[in-house]
């Protein structure tokens, strides 16, 4: 049973998610930039921004993919349908948010909803849970970055920015990240241009 | 009786989920313009509802709100929607265009230049830059999926070929991060470079036409022009009768019934510190300043 008590007090429904609204908007016009925001106690594998998040965002109308290591968790699984009243979908072209718990083993973009070239907004947004924002910095150019913006983040699969040029060729089309390390969150928009290094 | 109870900034939460949704991907999309399921508000379309959703959506308790009104803060619309929101979300408003976290603006950006700290919310008529030149909305939706924007060229061709000049003064035609062409709403064309590379995040909303899209922060905005004709800011040529301002945006104001005329800065808040400051134009010494500082906020 989902212990509901547990997990309901602190979230006030219109103050709380504005502030995590806020830092996520600040977050996608400034990509790589990295923002703290309150988190919310939820079971694991939550991170507890993204439990912020997603009780920020989501709701009937955003149907929820999540991946094995969400999957894997019949308690998440239940606290976001308590909390949020969202559809989980076992198709991820399906899905509003996808939940990404294993960053490790980050699923193929081409999966997820990309958009239409006439409604390029019926798209996917990944929130990827990583252990830390540190490592080996990627660097950013595009909407949002003055001159360049550097971005680390671990783990993430070898061919990340591979990936996300691939995702950025089929601008206006394409999927927006956004990664979650405990209470910190940054953002990479499909307008973000990663350099060569 | 008791007083009516609001949720906080009036719309209520799955309304703001779903236009937080919105706003995220039209920034992720810079000037593509997002569908939006717009709500009835208690002020009519056309008086800055697609504004005030965003307005109400982003708002928190700690934020400073500022609405100008072309470049007034003290004309009905202005004062209207600030009351609005003192009333249904109790934030703290200000005049002073520094001071402001949000400003909602209807049809002018502030002469100051705005910072990384503040998100600039525009109020939007017609949303479709292309709606005047093809009405179907199928056709002008696949025409920017093809960036297909000839018809745009041709209708500044035309008034060229009328005019010698490219006569569109005011929702002058943009082109956003290389990509998509965008209305920047109805802002005189003396306003548009002020939309590129700027330090704030521009949101725009237009409620009847149910439609939100964005400017990220240091995002490339060019009007569209020729290489022959290129773009030009149009200024009136006069100083502001007030604070003698040089290089600010100038409203004409008839002050008889003989012809006379008077020009004025169109940001009150910007004519202000000016004459604060110490500077007057022909019209206004320090005594004129002091009368129009009890009249003005309402």
């Amino acid at each position: 049973m989902l212990d509901i008590t547990a997990n309901t007090p602190e979230f006030d429904p219109a103050y709380a998610s504005q502030a995590a609204f806020r830092a996520l908007m600040e977050c996608m016009a400034r990509p790589g930039q990295i923002r703290s925001l309150k988190g919310v106690d939820a079971p694991a594998p939550f991170a507890p921004a993204t439990a912020a998040l997603i009780k920020s965002l989501a709701d009937y109308e955003t149907p929820l993919w999540l991946d094995p290591a969400f999957a894997a968790a019949p308690q998440a699984a239940e606290w976001i349908r308590f909390h949020t009243g969202a559809p989980l979908v076992g198709d991820p072209a399906a899905a509003a948010f996808a939940l990404i718990g294993n960053a490790r083993a980050l699923p193929g973009f081409a999966q997820f909803a990309q958009g239409t070239s006439e409604y390029p907004d019926r798209s996917t947004t990944l929130i990827v849970q990583i252990e830390a924002f540190s490592g080996d910095a990627i660097t950013l150019k595009g909407p949002g970055i003055k001159t360049a913006q550097r971005l680390a983040a671990t783990p993430l699969p070898a061919d990340f920015a591979a990936r996300m040029k691939d995702n950025r060729a089929l601008f206006p089309r394409g999927i927006d990240l956004v990664f979650v390390a405990g209470t910190d969150i940054a953002a990479l928009p499909r307008s973000v241009m990663i350099e060569e290094r | 009786m008791s007083a009516p109870v609001y949720n906080f900034a009036y719309l209520d939460e799955q309304t703001k989920r779903m236009i937080r949704r919105a706003i995220l991907k039209a920034i992720a999309i810079p000037g593509y313009q997002v569908p939006f399921a717009s709500r009835e508000m208690p002020m009519p379309y056309g008086w800055g509802t697609g504004g005030v959703q965003i307005t109400a959506s982003i708002l928190g308790p700690d934020d400073k709100l500022k609405v100008i009104d072309q470049g007034s803060d003290d004309t009905t619309n202005a004062v209207s929607i600030r009351k609005f929101f003192v009333k249904t979300a109790g934030v703290e408003t200000t005049t002073k265009t520094n001071e402001a976290t949000v400003i909602q603006t209807r049809h002018r950006i502030p002469e100051q230049a705005l910072t990384e700290d503040q998100v600039l919310v525009y109020q939007v008529p017609i949303p479709e830059p292309l709606r005047f030149l093809e009405p179907r909305e199928t056709e002008t939706r696949r025409m920017h999926a093809l960036s297909e924007y000839g018809l745009m060229h041709v209708k500044l061709y035309e008034d060229i070929a009328r005019h010698g000049h490219i006569a569109t003064t005011y929702a002058y035609p943009v082109e956003v991060g290389g990509r998509y062409v965008m209305d920047p709403s109805p802002i005189p064309k003396f306003d548009n470079p002020k939309l590129s590379d700027s330090p704030a995040l521009q949101l725009f909303g237009a409620g009847r036409e149910k439609r939100i899209y964005a400017i990220p922060p240091y995002t490339h905005v060019k009007s569209l022009d020729f290489e022959d004709h290129p773009f030009e800011p149009y200024r009136h040529d006069a100083q502001c009768e007030l604070c003698g301002a040089m290089n600010s945006y100038l409203d004409e104001v008839i002050t008889d019934d003989a012809g006379s005329r008077m020009f004025v800065c169109s940001d009150t808040d910007f004519c202000e510190d000016r004459r604060a400051a110490g500077h007057h134009g022909p019209q206004g010494g320090p005594a004129a300043a002091a009368t129009k500082e009890e009249s003005a906020h309402g």
